[in-house]
């Protein structure tokens, strides 16, 4: 399986889903987020394979 | 996904721009495009010492690693809010901006304002013990910033005042002016805000680089940053609008980057034009002696009557 983190939150999907599907399917934009798999930025097109680990950095930040 | 330059694993792809780029490819390109858009707004010249506002936030430390990669005479400038609100946000922040420093320019200098230990009381404090402050934190926190950069500026000798502000902070802010129809705002905006009067030059050389590569930029280099954003700003309109323009980019690429430049050039070239309060008279201040509109003391001075 694949571990997914995103801010406080972990949870699972299946191996072989690209990780722009990832993040689509988590309900969350593209545009608005970045992958990191073993502490390196990665595309959007990455398939991520069975054992990894795919943190989901959010980019929107400031804004007072 | 290849790299549009050497063909090796891309990291990002810039859609708007057409470039799928490697990290090492993503390094070059993200310094040589805030090269240009120094250049093109004649933001400041390479002799110049540039004072850089550093909040520990992927923006601010990413912008002060790229000036000094581009070789500026770049400083940090860290202004200590005494934010704590349960999660000790400013202690944080601080350490993110020293722990920069400590692991990738161990040369650089970083100025710290302690605005509680200089004039005795933090942000949230004098939010809830002034009329300006009173329900919105960040309205004293905005001016307060403003005056301790203006005063450092002005003290060291700095040609500018470098902020981290990127293009969907610039388009968001576009957003909502143009939405309630500021045209005093709209008359103003713009990635360079002249010197006048002793109040100090201000640059924002991310103004054309999309939030999506700034913090891209950060990982990449290794930059570890304050990721929670400061807990009054929770919620904002801001972060609204950049939300709903993100949405509006993941179906028009180059949206928010067309939105942005075309106001500039339709300003720029007179298609639009928005009134434009008058010039205001600037007197020093009786106290600290920084440039006000009002006859005796600033909005910061009494902020502390």
């Amino acid at each position: 399986m694949v571990q997914v983190i995103y801010r406080d939150k972990t949870w699972e999907v299946k191996p072989g889903s690209t990780v722009r599907h990832i993040i689509e399917s988590s309900n969350l934009n593209p545009e608005s987020i970045l992958a990191v798999r073993d502490g390196k930025l990665v595309n959007d097109a990455t398939i991520a394979r069975d054992g990894d680990t795919i943190k989901l950095v959010a980019v929107v930040s400031g804004g007072c | 996904m290849k790299c549009s330059k050497c063909g090796g694993l891309a990291v990002i792809n810039l859609r708007q721009h057409r470039l799928r780029l490697c990290a090492e490819h993503f390094v070059e390109w993200f310094a040589r495009f805030t090269q240009r858009t120094i250049e093109t707004y004649k933001m400041f010249a390479p002799e110049d010492k540039v004072l850089v506002a550093v909040s520990g936030g992927k923006d601010s430390l990413a912008l002060w690693d790229v000036l000094l990669a581009l070789g500026y005479q770049a400083e940090g400038m860290y202004i200590g809010l005494g934010i704590d609100e349960g999660i000790d946000y400013s202690h944080k922040s601080l350490d993110f901006c020293r722990r920069f420093v400590a692991e990738h320019h161990p040369d650089a200098v970083l100025h710290v304002v302690d605005v509680e230990s200089e004039y005795g009381q933090g942000i949230p404090t004098l939010a809830r013990t002034t009329q300006r402050g009173r329900g919105k934190p960040c309205a004293v926190c905005g001016l307060v910033k403003r005056h301790i950069m203006n005063r450092v500026a002005r003290d060291g000798g700095f040609a500018a005042i470098a902020t981290g502000h990127n293009l969907d902070d610039e388009v968001a802010v576009l957003m909502q002016n143009t939405l309630h129809w500021q045209t005093g705002y709209l008359a103003r905006q713009a990635p360079v805000l002249a010197e006048r009067d002793g109040l100090a030059r201000k640059v924002k050389p991310f103004a054309r680089i999309y939030e999506r590569e700034a913090a891209a930029y950060a990982l990449v280099r290794g930059i570890d940053y304050i990721y929670d954003e400061c807990p009054f700003a929770k919620g904002s309109t801001t972060n609204f609008y950049k939300e709903l323009l993100n949405q509006l980019e993941l179906n028009s690429t180059g949206a928010k980057q067309q939105f942005y430049l075309d106001f500039l050039r339709a300003r720029e070239a007179g298609k639009v034009a928005f009134e434009e309060a008058g010039p205001v008279e600037l007197h020093p201040c009786q106290r600290c002696g920084q440039p006000t509109t009002a006859a005796g003391l600033c909005a910061f001075c009494r902020l502390w009557e």
